[in-house]
């Protein structure tokens, strides 16, 4: 058999809906394997996981909740992915913003929430954007690679986060807990009435919203994948390079700030280090898997948060670490990677010589 | 600072940078075919974890360090059939590479947590050992960080006097035209993503076989990206990648040798200075304007025929 690759000339339309769920079930199959070779029951470990993900009210809840921070993260990774800035660094610009909405708590804790809620808002951004402009400056200025330096400063951050917790912001009373002290109720972001969802997500509406048309309808999001290409095409959106590199960069940082600050203040209701649970890193899945669009970022997200949640369930009823749910995203984003080679080739066997061991991919 | 604890010190520097060594020079040759592999910090993982592994079931040390080879390579294998075959983003390869090792040295090794396995033990070096300041810096380590004074000298004498090495720069630097003189650019590829995935794993090998001596979860701790960043920071020249591993073996050292001696300082903020410090270095290094070298054709993708 041998293999004949031919370009596809028009977009496939069910492609990538379809070598998307092969994906996703190529992947589900191994993790089944995996958990078989365990000596797991394997169906019945997946159905857990669904159940516990999807399957009632309560997991959709848990589910959807997981998803607001998965989201705005990923909005801002998919931003700067779309000028080809690989910026890595969503985890520590998401410890940044909690650290500084938790900066604002902590200073001004007497405000009314009309007041409190908005500086949060501020003081998180604006964190988590500084510190991604950091590595932004660092590419536009000097083309230093992003990659390195948003991945270093992710370490800092989350550092610096454990610095305050353990140190200067430590609660007194916390026994010794790596913890400040509980937020007030003026900063504590309000459930949506009658569910247990909080009013996040509706941040997560405004910003997609805004981002989506940013990126369909203005001039310069059009162009900002154009100007991936370098110095030169960015001209194309009449703007130096080196300034959208920033731009995208404090977005992107501002976003997953957010992200911080929503998680600090709704979930945990104080700084504390388990508010790092990944958010920053599973958000580059999340983009990326999402084509980098802004409406299909909230079902990868969705999708995700669900993972995170179905492996909470198995770990209480067949105990599986935590860890599996790593590498059902690694397989999953990995096997829809390899996949999206058939959106853009034709692949045909055909039969000429016949070459033992070489396969039709 | 004195002799008796700048020695030291400088020994320890050594012995933390041996992995990164390892590791950085592994992502190099990988580079210089044109593949960036981020996954560096995943494959550590699991080389990490088939050594300790195979050394706990077999009690045989070099075997298990030979697999901690090979159980990276295995998972490197995925990022080449991504990224070589099927035209992957070779970013997002490599992260999801990192996310899937890590799960899998997690997951796997979560019920070994705290056992300890047969490894490496320090031992001098007859004469050289003997050497006033230079023996106890370099030679009263154990049998792999011997190893790892030969490697960037072998990985020097691949790209400079040998045919391979030249075809590896050449499917990093310009694969089209090296495709048009007839190399098997993938082939080479596919050499340069699973041979560094061999070196990362090494180096994860010896974080369990010859560091610790035992299992914990996440024991290479961002020694991975580090060894990716110093790679920029070598110019991808194995001479430098030396000095930046030995650097951040120092920074480590130092920074561990600090919370020993009861200083003053939260640990959180001592555990920065590695990291600052490799972006310091980085930014140094490009302030400095030397041209950094990199593969032509680096995290481009080679088309296949149609």
């Amino acid at each position: 058999m041998r293999v004949r690759l031919t370009r596809r000339q028009e977009s496939w339309k069910w492609g990538s809906c379809l070598v998307f769920l092969g994906a996703v079930a190529f992947s589900l199959g191994l993790s089944a394997l995996l958990l078989a070779a365990q000596g797991k029951p394997p169906l019945e470990a997946l159905r857990g996981f669904f159940q516990g993900a999807f399957g009632s009210g309560y997991a959709l809840t848990d589910t959807l909740r997981k998803a607001v921070p998965l989201y705005l993260c990923s909005l801002g990774v998919a931003v700067t992915f779309r000028m080809r800035v690989w910026n890595i660094g969503a985890e520590g610009q998401y410890a940044l913003g909690a650290v500084g909405a938790t900066w604002a708590v902590l200073t001004f804790s007497a405000l009314p929430m009309v007041l409190l809620l908005p500086l949060m808002f501020i003081c998180g951004g604006i964190a988590g954007g500084l510190w991604a402009l950091v590595p932004g400056l660092l590419k536009a200025r000097l083309q230093l690679n992003e990659i390195i330096s948003t991945l270093m400063l992710n370490y800092i951050g989350i550092l610096l986060l454990e610095y305050l917790v353990y140190g200067p912001w430590k609660d007194p009373a916390s026994f010794g807990f790596p913890m400040t002290e509980q937020f007030p109720a003026a900063a504590v972001i309000p459930r949506i009435p009658g569910t247990k969802l909080h009013w996040g997500l509706a941040v997560c509406l405004l910003a997609g919203a805004a981002v989506w048309i940013w990126l369909t309808r203005t001039r310069l999001g059009y162009e900002l994948r154009a100007s991936g290409s370098g110095p030169r095409a960015s001209r194309y959106a009449r703007m130096p390079y080196g300034f959208l590199v920033c731009l995208v960069m404090a977005i992107c940082g501002a976003l997953a700030g957010w992200a911080g600050l929503v998680e600090t203040s709704a979930s945990a209701g104080r700084l504390q280090p388990s508010i790092m649970a990944g958010y920053g890193y599973t958000a580059i899945v999340v983009a990326w898997l999402a084509r980098l669009n802004p409406l299909t970022i909230a079902v990868a997200a969705f999708l995700l948060a669900g993972l995170r949640v179905g492996v909470e369930n198995i770990q209480l009823m067949h105990q599986v670490p935590a860890a599996f749910g790593d590498i059902m995203e690694g397989l999953i984003l990995l096997s829809v990677l390899a996949g999206q080679f058939f959106t853009t080739y034709k692949v045909r066997l055909r039969r000429e010589t016949p070459v033992p061991g070489e396969e039709g991919a | 600072m004195t002799w008796e604890l700048l020695i030291p010190l400088l020994a320890a520097a050594v012995q933390s940078g041996t992995p990164v060594l390892y590791a950085t020079l592994g992502e190099m040759i990988t580079e210089r075919g044109g593949v960036l592999n981020l996954g560096v910090e995943g494959m550590m993982l699991v080389g990490a974890l088939t050594a300790f592994l195979v050394a706990k079931a077999t009690g045989q040390p070099w075997l298990a360090f030979v697999a901690g080879g090979l159980g990276a390579a295995a998972l490197a294998a995925g990022h080449a059939l991504v990224c070589v075959v099927f035209q992957g983003n070779q970013v997002v390869s490599g992260l999801a590479l990192t996310i899937l090792g890590a799960g899998l040295a997690n997951y796997l090794g979560t019920p070994y947590i705290g056992q300890s396995t047969p490894g490496f033990m320090p031992f001098d070096v007859p004469l050289l050992a003997d050497i006033p300041a230079l023996g106890p810096i370099l030679f009263q380590h154990d049998a792999l960080v011997y190893l790892s004074f030969f490697l960037p000298l072998l990985v020097w004498l691949l790209f400079h006097r040998t045919r391979l090495g030249m075809h590896i720069d050449a499917a990093g630097e310009n694969p089209e035209a090296a495709k048009a003189a007839g190399l098997n650019v993938f082939g080479l590829r596919w050499l340069a993503v699973l041979s560094g995935g061999f070196l990362a794993g090494l180096g994860g090998a010896y974080l369990s076989l010859a560091y610790t001596h035992l299992w914990t979860n996440g024991l290479a701790a961002g020694r991975g990206w580090i060894a990716v960043a110093l790679v920029i920071f070598a110019f991808w020249r194995p001479g430098r990648a030396v000095l930046g591993a030995y650097l951040f073996g120092g920074v480590m050292a130092f920074q561990l040798r600090l919370q020993a001696s009861g200083a003053n300082l939260p640990s959180s903020l001592l555990l920065m200075l590695p990291y600052a410090l490799t972006l310091l270095a980085l930014l140094f290094a490009t302030l400095r304007g030397v041209r950094s070298g990199a593969p032509g054709a680096l995290g481009t993708n080679v088309e296949p025929e149609t």
